[in-house]
């Protein structure tokens, strides 16, 4: 059962470094500020949430595995604000601010 | 070399990489952004040496608080670069303002790597009388019941950064109420974000002040979320910063610093001494001390975000 | 497994220097901006990773706060930035 567990949390989290790598990737790569911040909260966001979920069997308990879903769902909820914010502050000054 | 090692190392050298780079950054919002992540990724360095207290506050005042005082000015200041990019530092006021970083970082660094393996400390004598606290987390023990007399005067130190930003302002705006008076409307995604956000963050705040006598947390990381749902609110325009003579304002700003004297003076005579505690009773008395204290910083760090009145005072 | 979870925590915080070092420079205040949500999203992952693999306690409750912090400077520097333009223009979004 351990086993299992640790397999799955490798699984995951190993998942999560690859949407990083994936955003970063994106980051570097995209032409304009508004695609650079599409890779960055989406995949960056996707990564984390793949992270949690490998890291939530390994939990003391169901609170800490709450938090944890907290931390993501809070995340996102920022991720989310901070990408619209930025994106009409790009639109509004212009590509090259 | 063992991944724990590598990682710290990897870590370290990031953080200098950030701080180097703010140094160097062109131009004051530049050189702002650079200076917040540093702040953040010291969270992480502050993870690594097990001060678990410090990180907390270092992501709620760092990323919160002084995150928004200082990108919120270095926007503003933007325009204002233009005008002043003659009144530069000269070459010789750089110079020694570096050679004099370069001292007291040397000087430091030198200092603790100097430190015998044994360095000198008491860290034992505080742990061996925790359990007559009541409390669980030395930090809190160390803050609230060893040496209260400081962080009164810390507190205090807030109450005069408040007047001190208060007194900014001209004369016909004291009394009045921070910001400009103009049409203000809920701007629509920053109110979808503060409403959601700060039931969540009230709750988090006062969580992380109670669990802060036994675990990592306390006082003023509490107070500092909260202050953060207030600045969240008052940048949404769901809530209007309150005229700086109300009443019940000035008097939750004093209320921290206010209490925890009184209950260093009672000490006097209940306990027999300025501070002390009487035995059996100090955990409740904590406690209340820290909730006013967190009710003035929940209510300090704001004012101190807001600025200065701009608006002449309602009667 | 406690030096998997710290290899991918470094692994992380490398992706965020690189991403740091793209937009720390980049041309704009728009994208010096996206480093507070590079290094809020990457920071708080590998707190997580650092925090399950050594074991410290409360780890949890600085993750929590990092997280509720996360969109405030971008909240910050949108709020500054539209402080000098007419209140007629947050209608243009519509």
């Amino acid at each position: 059962m351990r086993f299992v567990i640790d397999v799955f949390s490798v699984a995951a989290i190993g998942g999560g470094v690859f949407f990083f790598l994936a955003g970063t990737v994106g980051l570097l790569r995209f032409p304009d500020p508004l695609s650079r911040l599409h890779a960055l909260t989406k995949a960056d966001n996707l990564g984390l949430g793949l992270v949690v979920l490998g890291l939530l069997p390994r939990t003391e308990s169901l609170l800490g595995a709450l938090e944890l879903v907290a931390v993501w769902a809070l995340v996102q909820l920022a991720g989310a604000t901070a990408a619209q914010l930025i994106g009409r502050a790009v639109r509004r000054q212009g590509p090259a601010a | 070399m063992s991944v724990l090692a590598a990682l710290d190392i990897g870590l370290a050298l990031l953080v200098f990489a950030v701080a180097a780079w703010t140094v160097f950054a062109p131009g004051a919002f530049a050189a702002t952004v650079g200076y917040v992540v540093y702040g953040l990724l010291l969270s992480l360095v502050w993870i690594r040496l097990f001060a678990v207290d410090v990180a907390l506050t270092e992501a709620a005042i760092g990323g919160g608080v002084t995150g928004v005082l200082l990108i919120g000015a270095a926007a503003r200041l933007r325009q204002a670069e233009m005008t002043t990019v003659g009144e530069a530092p000269s070459g010789v006021t750089r110079l020694f303002a570096a050679c004099l970083c370069v001292l007291v970082a040397a000087a430091l660094a030198g200092v603790v790597l100097l430190l015998p393996d044994q360095g000198p400390t008491l860290a034992p004598q505080a742990m061996e009388r925790l359990p007559e606290t009541g409390l669980g987390n030395p930090v809190t023990a160390v803050l609230i019941a060893y040496r209260s007399f400081d962080t009164v005067l810390e507190k205090v130190v807030l109450v005069l950064a408040v007047v001190g930003v208060w007194s900014l302002a001209a004369d016909r705006y004291w009394g009045g109420a921070p910001g400009e008076a103009r049409a203000e409307r809920p701007e629509p995604t920053l109110a979808f974000f503060a409403q959601m956000l700060a039931p969540i963050g009230i709750v988090v705040g006062v969580h992380i002040f109670w669990v802060g006598a036994d675990e990592p947390g306390g006082a003023f990381q509490g107070g500092a979320i909260l202050a953060a749902m207030w600045i969240i609110l008052m940048m949404a325009r769901l809530t209007e910063a309150p005229q700086t003579n109300a009443f019940w304002l000035r008097l939750a700003l004093i209320a921290g610093p206010a209490v925890f004297l009184a209950a260093g003076v009672a000490g006097v005579a209940v306990a027999g001494g300025f501070f002390a505690y009487p035995s059996g009773l100090a955990k409740p008395i904590i406690l209340f001390i820290e909730a006013f204290m967190v009710l003035s910083i929940a209510v300090t760090l704001p004012m101190l975000v807001a600025g200065p009145p701009r608006r002449e005072p309602r009667r | 497994m406690s030096e998997f979870l710290l290899a991918t925590a470094g692994a992380i915080l490398f992706t965020v220097a690189l991403g740091l070092a793209r937009v720390l420079r980049g041309p704009g205040d728009a994208d010096r901006i996206m480093a507070m949500q590079l290094i809020g999203t990457g920071g708080i992952a590998s707190l997580l990773l650092i925090a399950a693999a050594t074991g410290a306690r409360g780890v949890d409750d600085v993750a929590l706060g990092l997280a509720i912090l996360a969109a405030f400077a971008s909240a910050a520097f949108v709020n500054s930035a539209e402080g000098e333009e007419p209140v007629a223009n947050s209608g243009a979004d519509r």
